[in-house]
């Protein structure tokens, strides 16, 4: 059990080890000039960008660090997903709450258009103007013969 | 209870619609800095943005406004900018031949590695001062949109006139030590 247990620990610190993926930090950041990531844009900043990623993985810097780098040359604006903390934390907030708002409207209106129906089994529906009615009975009783 | 809810919902979906026309006029009229080279060019001199940036050839930060009484060149620029590398004697040179005349040249670096601003600066031997805009927000409020962009500040930081793309070009330069003399008139 012990064993398993520090085997396990050994292959979460491999990984956590392992350095960063270029590829995948270039999907992870925004060229400051195109605003597209970097993985799509030929643009000489971005080029460029690609190139530091790459000196810095060799270098043995962290995903973290490269970015952390990169944010501290080109702001927060440089990176693809906005930083969970702060004013960045709204971007992920504000569609959660509207999406929130929304199913919490629809509720409220299906609920509504639901009570509009007549209840079943009930009061009698609302009854013919009585003189209507003797009229409509001696209309269909001439085609009773 | 279901059409009080109902004029509810059609009041809260008019209001937002309204709030998103008034957002857009807002931000269409109080666009000044996107019209800040075609006011200039009209002759309209606004006023330019002010900020306060790291020195890139030295130490601490520099203010626009502390500049005040002297006609400044700000001359926005990146090391990975073809035309700022054609540009830049030419800029060199306006500057040692006019800084006893109170101009300042003043160069920008935006969306560019400070390293590599550092190596452009020494390969053209830029002696004016250099502020740095990783970023990109100042170059944002001076509504630039590529680089080189080039704006003569009159002595009261009001923006004589405006220039983009590279200056050192047979048609540009002239006009560029025009806007200079006229930006020293103030």
């Amino acid at each position: 059990m012990a064993s398993a247990v520090a085997l396990g620990l050994l292959c979460a610190g491999a990984a956590s080890a392992a350095p960063p993926n270029a590829a995948d930090l270039e999907a992870e950041l925004v060229c400051p000039v195109c605003e597209t990531t970097l993985d799509q844009s030929t643009a000489p900043v971005a080029e460029r960008m690609k190139v530091f990623i790459r000196v810095r993985i060799a270098a043995g810097d962290s995903e973290a660090e490269i970015k952390d780098a990169l944010v501290a040359q080109f702001g927060a604006g440089v990176l693809a997903e906005p930083p969970d903390g702060g004013f960045g934390a709204l971007a992920w907030l504000l569609p959660l709450v509207g999406l929130l708002a929304g199913a919490v409207a629809v509720a409220l209106l299906v609920r509504a258009w639901s009570r509009r129906d007549p209840p079943s089994g009930g009061a009698p529906s609302e009854r013919l103007d009585p003189e209507l009615e003797r009229r409509v009975d001696d209309e269909l009783a001439r085609f009773d013969g | 209870m279901a059409r009080r809810a109902r004029l509810v919902g059609q009041g809260v979906a008019i209001g937002l619609v309204a709030l998103l026309f008034i957002l857009l006029a807002w931000s269409l009229l109080t666009d000044e800095a996107g019209t800040l080279a075609a006011q200039a060019n009209r002759g309209d001199r606004p006023a330019a943005p002010d900020f306060t940036l790291e020195r890139l050839d030295d130490e601490g930060e520099l203010q626009l406004s502390s500049l005040a009484g002297k006609a400044v060149v700000v001359n926005f620029w990146a090391s990975w900018c073809v035309p700022c590398k054609d540009e830049a004697p030419f800029l060199e040179e306006v500057w040692r031949e006019n800084k006893d005349r109170d101009v300042v040249v003043l160069g920008l670096d935006s969306k560019d590695f400070r390293a590599d601003a550092l190596r452009f600066a020494k390969r053209f031997s830029l002696t004016f001062p250099l502020v740095y805009d990783g970023p990109g927000d100042e170059a944002s409020s001076f509504g630039v949109t590529g680089f080189p962009e080039t704006f003569v500040l009159d002595r009261e930081g009001k923006v004589v006139a405006a220039f983009k793309g590279a200056v050192d070009d047979e048609d540009t330069r002239p006009r560029l030590l025009e806007a200079i003399d006229e930006a020293l008139e103030t």
